[in-house]
């Protein structure tokens, strides 16, 4: 059994030591500098404060989170509104015509999201497709400007992360007991009854592994309002960036990036919970 | 009618995701430097792009780079799927902890921690720092896909070889690694795609000796609409859409 032993530490120091060191270190390195004091041109002094975490609740921060929070969730809800229609639908088409629907979601899920956000520049211009839809059905009498606004961020956020959104919620809507259904709809309940207390809730683990894939990349996404929002559009991902690379104060910027760990880390225990309660309800 | 309607919204949809890549590739080849309107055809911004050494370069750096990380990460990525999937051991929990982190961390907190590690390491920034980033944020997608490759093996194939006499390297050359090979290819394409896609992580440890592309289109972007920008983004696309077309049709014919 010797060598079982050797091939077994060298996999399990190798894999264990690398995430050791790049992922845990890491994450408990940016926890302490948000309890130190900024320096130069050391960057961090050793010197122990509470002060930058006291700071996230200065209304300086605490606005610009909550604003990134509301135009994340915003996003949220819109490509869940959007993607659970489109789900439902693709998973429900004969299995070649579902393979292909799938590969068209895939395509944009690949491509760099930096370039889909480049690429709605051209539509959300002022004489831009988007604009010459509005004019033309009548919506606005003269072209809006769109561009460099916080509802070009919105519509970018929503572009690029819509496929993020949907497979997730493919994977959950097909797999999901078509019989179940059928046998809601054969006991008398309405479709609006079938589909809050059966469909819902069997897929309830994508409806929030899609949100967490959208939520939390819409926080930290900074180059989304680099290049469609204006001036005024900062948020948390930019505003830590900014710490980093002009402000050059590591500790609030660490402090900051802790709040959004500490989100994340909420998100991810509902998702738990939830996960749990799928499976309690779903036969053996 | 309802057909009429499920279909209606399904186009829709895919309308919104690929009107704006369609858009821009015609733009791409648009006769015109500023203006939106059409000008007429041409290829010139692709011929200024084939010129341009220094997109071309990092163009070249991030395809190495690519592929460094995706190999690195698929053998520790393949290791800790074997690890988690037969051996009990000290560790399992920071293992299994840490890659839910890293696939769940927001870019920006995992970007600016492992810039605060390089910092105090001394490490400079570049390659060296690039690739150990890549790799780590790669790696637990290749653990999940090849883990799930392994978990619809069957156990007594392995049992039957230790019983037969191999070695646990035997075992895992001869056994596991063939059989989990569909998994192992997935996890490097998937990991080869992720390194090429990523811009915030890179943003952060990326210093002035290693130009990559994502960065460079970012750095272009940033200054506005540009027709060879438009062609680079075109051809960036045109790539994303030919491997995975093709890597689809690969599975379709496996199966």
């Amino acid at each position: 059994m010797k060598d079982r032993s050797l091939f077994k530490a060298l996999a399990v120091t190798l894999t264990v030591g690398w995430l050791a060191v790049f992922v845990i270190v890491p994450n408990l390195l940016t926890l302490a500098t948000g309890f130190l004091t900024r320096g130069e041109p050391e960057f961090v002094l050793p010197v122990l404060t509470f002060d930058n975490y006291a700071r996230l609740f200065d209304p300086a921060f605490f606005d610009i989170f909550l604003d990134s929070v509301w135009l994340a969730l915003c996003t949220t809800v819109l490509c869940l509104l959007v993607g659970y229609p489109f789900a439902y639908i693709l998973a429900r088409l004969t299995p070649a015509r579902r393979r292909l629907g799938l590969l068209f979601v895939i395509i944009p899920f690949w491509t760099n999201s930096l370039i889909r956000t480049y690429a709605l520049i051209a539509i959300l211009n002022v004489n831009g497709l988007f604009n010459a839809a509005l004019l033309w059905l009548g919506i606005v009498s003269e072209p809006v400007e769109l561009l460099y606004t916080n509802t070009a961020v919105f519509i970018g956020f929503t572009y690029t992360l819509l496929p993020f959104m949907i497979l997730p919620l493919y994977a959950s809507i097909e797999k999901l007991d078509h019989r179940l259904i059928e046998a809601a709809r054969d006991l008398g309940a309405g479709s609006f009854q079938t589909f809050f207390r059966v469909g819902l809730p069997l897929t309830l683990p994508g409806i929030i592994a899609g949100s967490m894939l959208v939520f939390l990349p819409a926080l930290s996404m900074f180059y989304v309002p680099d290049i469609l929002g204006g001036a005024k559009s900062l948020l948390v991902g930019n505003f830590i960036r900014n710490q980093f690379l002009v402000a050059r104060d590591w500790p609030f910027g660490a402090a900051a990036s802790v709040l959004l760990t500490v989100v994340m880390g909420l998100l991810l225990y509902v998702y738990w919970l939830c996960h749990k309660r799928v499976r309690r309800a779903e036969p053996a | 009618m309802k057909r009429m309607v499920k279909a209606v919204y399904l186009g829709t949809v895919y309308l919104f995701l690929y009107l704006p890549l369609a858009v821009l590739t015609i733009y791409s080849f648009n006769d015109a430097k500023h203006v939106v309107t059409w000008k007429g055809f041409t290829t010139r911004w692709y011929v200024k792009l084939a010129e341009n050494s220094v997109l071309l370069d990092a163009a070249v750096n991030s395809l190495l780079l690519a592929a460094a990380s995706a190999t690195a990460a698929t053998i520790i990525g393949t290791l800790a799927a074997i690890a988690l999937k037969r051996y009990r051991f000290t560790g399992r929990t920071i293992l299994s902890t840490s890659m839910y982190v890293v696939m769940m961390s927001p870019d920006i907190v995992m970007g600016i921690s492992l810039l605060m590690l390089f910092v105090l390491m001394g490490l400079p920034l570049g390659f060296t720092t690039l690739f150990l980033s890549h790799v780590t944020f790669c790696l637990p997608f290749v653990t999940v896909t090849v883990l799930a490759r392994l978990t619809g093996l069957d156990g007594n194939l392995a049992e039957a070889a230790m019983d037969l006499g191999a070695r646990e390297f035997e075992v895992f050359s001869r056994i596991i690694l063939p059989l989990a090979m569909p998994g192992v290819l997935a996890g490097w394409l998937l990991s080869f795609t992720l390194s090429l896609d990523d811009v915030i992580i890179s943003f952060f440890v990326t210093g002035p000796t290693f130009e990559i592309l994502p960065l460079k289109i970012y750095s272009m972007v940033r200054l506005g609409v540009k027709p060879e920008v438009n062609a680079l983004c075109a051809v960036m696309f045109g790539v994303t859409l030919a491997v995975v077309s093709l890597t689809q049709l690969c599975f379709k014919e496996r199966k």
